[in-house]
Order: C-alpha cells, then structure tokens, then sequence
C-alpha cells in the first residue's frame, strides 16, 4: 500500500485512468441498461402472472404451473450468481457466439437478474388496492385490462423504486463479472487492483461504482416520488 | 310478489363461503325483485350479508345456490364476455371510493368509457358534463388524493354513470362521510335517479340513508331477509326483531299516553328539535307525546327523526300538525302505528 503515496505511481494510474475510463464506464452503463431491459422484459409478465394466477387473482392459473413458476424463480434466485454465471457459459456462447467480453457479461446478468425482477414486481402489484381491482371488475374490465390500466399504472411509483434497485444490483452484479472476463469498471478493478497491483485504479474504479450507484439511486427515488399522485 | 317490470331479480340465491375454519353461510334463501326507476335499499347490522348481497347482484361473488337475473336475463347463466358487458349496466359506488390513485379525476371517469372501447374524444367529452352533473367541473385534472371525501364520492359517481348504466349500487357510500356531506350525497343519487331513471341499490346500516330516499327496503338479518317492502309500512310497523332494532336501536319506544294518530317528523338540518317540542305546547297548547326518537345534534342542528303521538282530540291534533308543517326543515308525514 506505500506505493499509493509515491507520486510514480499516481502519475502512471492516472494515465490508465484517463485512457480507461470512459470505456469501462461506458461498457458497464451499457450492459447495465441492456441487461435491466432484458431481465424486464421476461420478470415483468412473470411478476404480473405470479399475482394474477394466483387462486384469488383476477385470472386464476392452475395450481402446478404456479407451483413450477414459483419453483423456477426460487432456484434461479438461490443459485450464487458467480456460479450461475459460469453455468451460463455455454448458453452465452451459444447465444453471442463468445463468452468473454462486455456483450457477454449480458446473458448471465439477465439469468440471475429476472427472477429477482419479478418478485420485485410482485411485490410492488401486491400492494395495489383489492377494492379498486374491484372497481374495474364491476365495470366489465377484462383480466388483460386490470393489469395495464388499472394495477400497473397504480403501481408505478413502486415499480420506478424497484426498477432502481434491480439497476444498482444488476450494476453491482455487472462489476462481478467483470472480474471474470466481462468488461466495464469491474474488469478495471479487478485487472488493475487485483492482477497488476495498481491499488490506486483498484479504488478510483470503486469510487466510480459507489458514485453511479448514487446517482441512479437519488435518479431513481426522485422520480418514484415525483411519480406518486398519493401525495403532493 | 309479483311485478311487472323487475330490473334485477334475486330467485333463492344462497352464498357459503368455505374458510378455513369451516363454512360460512352468508345468505340463504334471497328472494329480491327491484323494480326499474325504484330506489331500493338494504338495511342490516354488520355482518348480515350486505355487501355480499350486492357483490351476488354483479356477481362479483358467485351465489352459491339460486339465479339472478338483470333486464330479463339470467346472469348466472352467462358467459364471461356476456357477463362483462351486462356489468356494464350494472355500476357500482364503495364506501372507500376506489379510484384509481394515480389518475386524475377526469381519466377516472374516463375509465369506464376506455375500456368498452369509446374514442377518447367523445370519452372525454362525456366525462366532462359527467362532471358537470355531479358539481365540480373544477377537478377534471386533480388527482383523488387532493379531494375531500364527498368530492372523491362524486367523482365515483361520475365515473359509475359514465357506461350509462340502468342500476347504481351503492354499498355503504355514504358511511365514510359526515352527516351534511352524507346528505348532498344522497340528494345527488336521489337526482340522478328521478332525472336519468337510473334504479337504484343503497346500501347501509343508517335508518336515516333509508328514510331519506329508498322507496323500498329489505332488512337484513343473519343472511336471510327479515322484512321487505315499502319503507314507511317497514318503519311504521316493524313486525321482526331485527327490524325492530333496526327501528328503535334505543329499545322499544315508550308509551306513555294512548294516542290514536301519529306522526313522523324528519328533522333536516334546522336549529334543534327541543323547541319544536316546548313551542308546541307554548304556541298551540298543545302537548304531544313523544314515542321514539333517533336525533342528532350535528353542529348546533338537528338530524333525525322522531315519532310524536298526536292528542287524542281532533282539533288539537290538526292544530299541531298544522304547526309543525309550517316549520322550515322539517319534514312530517302520518304513519301507521301500533301500541303493544
Ligand atoms: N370472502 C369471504 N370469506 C368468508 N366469509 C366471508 C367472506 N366475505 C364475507 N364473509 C362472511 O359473510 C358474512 C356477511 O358479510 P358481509 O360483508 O356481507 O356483511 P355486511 O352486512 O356487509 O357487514 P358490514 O356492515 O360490516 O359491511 C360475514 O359473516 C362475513 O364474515
Ligand atoms: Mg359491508
């Protein structure tokens, strides 16, 4: 750790850093949002379908394909996601054709993201008031229209919360993966920090971390609660 | 009972929930028929089977045992496309108003409309003498969190007339809201009533929402129905227990006097009742038995009823309902009335 106060080393990292951030930044935005819309769009349905199918839900699912789906997520959620990043491996490359690299790190993000997203989504239905549902119903609303235009748009605010917190995980799982052949500011910790002792990128890559968490977080609150008609 | 024109129709309908801890039997034997244009209230204590009464009429709850029917067709019977669009004329208004919180008022009432399919233009444009009707064209753009509890009440109301519907019902609509607001309330479904001809459900557990507008009532009682029939018969003569609670919720009322001729008098909102008492006997000289009462003191005025025996000498009597007809805010009628 002496070398951080050596002025060598800080003018060396400092190069790096200006070579390499706007990349790894870049990158880690990329796949971050790329993997939050993915992990979306199959966790939002997924979420909607674990409230609506239940027995007392407005459509009502059999019991074993809600048994299965519940089971499904339970696992996928319970599964380290370092592990289920290399078990992902082959799929990846099925996909993209490779396994390393920024692209990569998608697929993986996007298993362990979407189970974890539709429970955020579940919750965030769950709270939407039984007598407004039932409102809609004694209007003639089908099952299709409760959902888009009565439990989502009620739901809003707490789906731009859990929107926000699925954002920071996922970013926080990106930089996980990074550390295994993904890119972004993770694969600059770790490359820099943990392979090449250069502890001063190490934490200016973790600073950068801890700054967007920040921001996507103050972002993220602010327009839940700008969102949310309850109050003014 | 046999009617010409039923709007809704309740043939033995019957409810058992099952929980956990066995079954529940919330109604049993129903048999209900409203006629178009009627306003038709249902009284109960808690628990009586109310609310599960009018979500059997939607079918928002399947009865479990008999058929209801709407306009000459039996909803049970229904597919649930069918169903919908019979639900359509069926509205429907909750004590807790159930507005969609994240929409304004005007979207709300444009719900609706929305989803039977109407443009939004033309939804709009209904939604807007909607408002209009209900008294505040001024909140098509709030939203529901910054409107009072009446307001919100009109605001459901605008959006259960807005698939021009051939029933209201009202379950409990008027028991989160106070006594002055209660009223504004009833007048406005008593309005929409008379001008649009809608039927209408209420409803409640306050003798005082009866008496205010329902023509008929059924009394509610452990799930089946103790008494039906039209409202002043029902509270002049309560043949049952439960409508006599319901009636005297203070006990039976006393009977000092024998009096032949009886009156109801409505106070509506004027300065007490007290004085009409006293002035009666200091104006007319005469005094009036007083044989149940059910009166508040809301604000320094008057809400309530209460039941006067009239002296036994003609002249007098004429002369004391010649007096208390004269009163602002009071409204009296004979009724029927027996002495046990
Ligand atoms: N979903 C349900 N499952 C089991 N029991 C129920 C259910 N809904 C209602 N009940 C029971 O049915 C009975 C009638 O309930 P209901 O809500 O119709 O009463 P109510 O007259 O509307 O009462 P309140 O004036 O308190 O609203 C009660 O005993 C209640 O416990
Ligand atoms: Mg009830």
């Amino acid at each position: 750790m002496t070398e951080l106060f050596t002025s060598p080393a800080w003018t060396e990292a400092l190069l790096i850093l200006k070579s390499e951030t706007l990349t790894a930044i870049w990158e880690t935005l990329y796949s971050t949002v790329l993997a939050t819309a993915f992990a979306y769009l199959i966790g939002l349905p997924l979420g909607v379908l674990l409230v609506t199918g239940e027995t007392d839900g407005i459509r009502p699912l059999p019991k074993p394909l809600m048994a299965v789906m519940n089971f499904v997520v339970n696992i996928l959620r319970s599964v380290p996601f370092l592990i289920l990043m290399i078990v992902a491996i082959p799929l990846t490359r099925a996909i993209l054709g490779t396994a390393i690299g920024t692209k990569a790190m998608i697929p993986p993000l996007v298993f362990a993201a979407f189970p974890f997203v539709s429970r955020l989504v579940e919750t965030s239905l769950r709270e939407t008031d039984k007598g407004v549902i039932e409102a809609a119903q004694s209007m003639g609303a089908t099952p299709f229209q409760i959902v888009y235009k009565v439990m989502l748009p009620e739901a809003k605010p707490s789906l731009i919360s859990g929107a926000t917190t699925a954002f920071i995980t996922i970013l926080g799982y990106g930089a996980m993966a990074g550390a295994i052949g993904g890119g972004g500011l993770g694969n600059l910790a770790i490359t820099y920090g943990y392979y090449k002792f250069k502890a001063i990128i190490m934490w200016a890559a973790v600073i950068m971390i801890v700054i967007l968490v920040q921001i996507f977080q103050s972002v993220g609150t602010r327009l839940a609660v700008k969102s949310d008609k309850r109050i003014n | 009972m046999s009617r010409d024109n039923p709007i809704i129709e309740l043939r033995g309908v019957g409810k058992t929930f099952q929980s956990s801890d066995g079954e529940v039997v919330a109604l049993k034997d129903i048999n209900i028929s409203i006629d178009e244009g009627d306003i038709f209230g249902v009284i109960g204590m808690s628990g009586a089977g109310k609310s599960t009464l009018v979500r059997c009429v939607n079918l928002l709850e399947r009865p479990t045992e008999g058929s209801v029917w709407f306009d000459g067709q039996e909803l049970t019977g229904m597919s649930p496309r069918e169903l919908r669009n019979a639900r359509r004329s069926i509205s429907m208004i909750f004590q807790q108003f159930n507005l969609l919180m994240q929409s304004t008022c005007l979207k709300n009432i444009c719900f609706p409309m929305e989803i039977a399919g109407i443009k939004a233009a033309d939804a709009k444009k209904r939604a807007e003498e909607l408002l209009e009707i209900v008294g505040l064209p001024d909140k098509a753009n709030a939203y529901p969190a910054q409107l009072s509890g009446g307001q919100k009440q009109r605001i459901a109301i605008a959006r259960a007339l807005a698939s021009d519907p051939k029933v209201l019902m009202c379950d409990e609509a008027t028991s989160a809201l106070d006594p002055t607001t209660t009223r504004s309330i009833l007048e406005l479904i008593k309005d929409i009533n008379k001008r649009l001809g809608i039927t209408a459900i209420i409803i409640t557990h306050e003798m005082s929402v009866i008496e205010e507008i329902c023509s008929r009532v059924a009394i509610l009682d452990g799930g089946h129905v103790a008494e039906i029939g039209r409202v002043e018969e029902i509270f002049s003569n309560p043949q049952t227990e439960a409508a006599k609670k319901l009636v005297y919720p203070n006990g039976s009322p006393v009977t000092h006097l024998k009096s032949e001729r009886v009156v109801r008098i409505a106070f509506n909102g004027g300065t007490s009742y007290d004085p009409l008492i006293a002035s009666l006997a200091i104006d007319c000289g005469v005094k009036v038995n007083i044989l149940g009462a059910d009166t508040r003191n809301v604000g320094g005025k008057a809400f309530g009823t209460m039941l006067i025996g009239l002296p036994n000498d003609n002249d007098a009597a004429e002369k004391a309902l010649a007096y208390i007809r004269r009163q602002k805010d009071i409204s009296c009628e004979e009724v029927e009335y027996s002495h046990d």
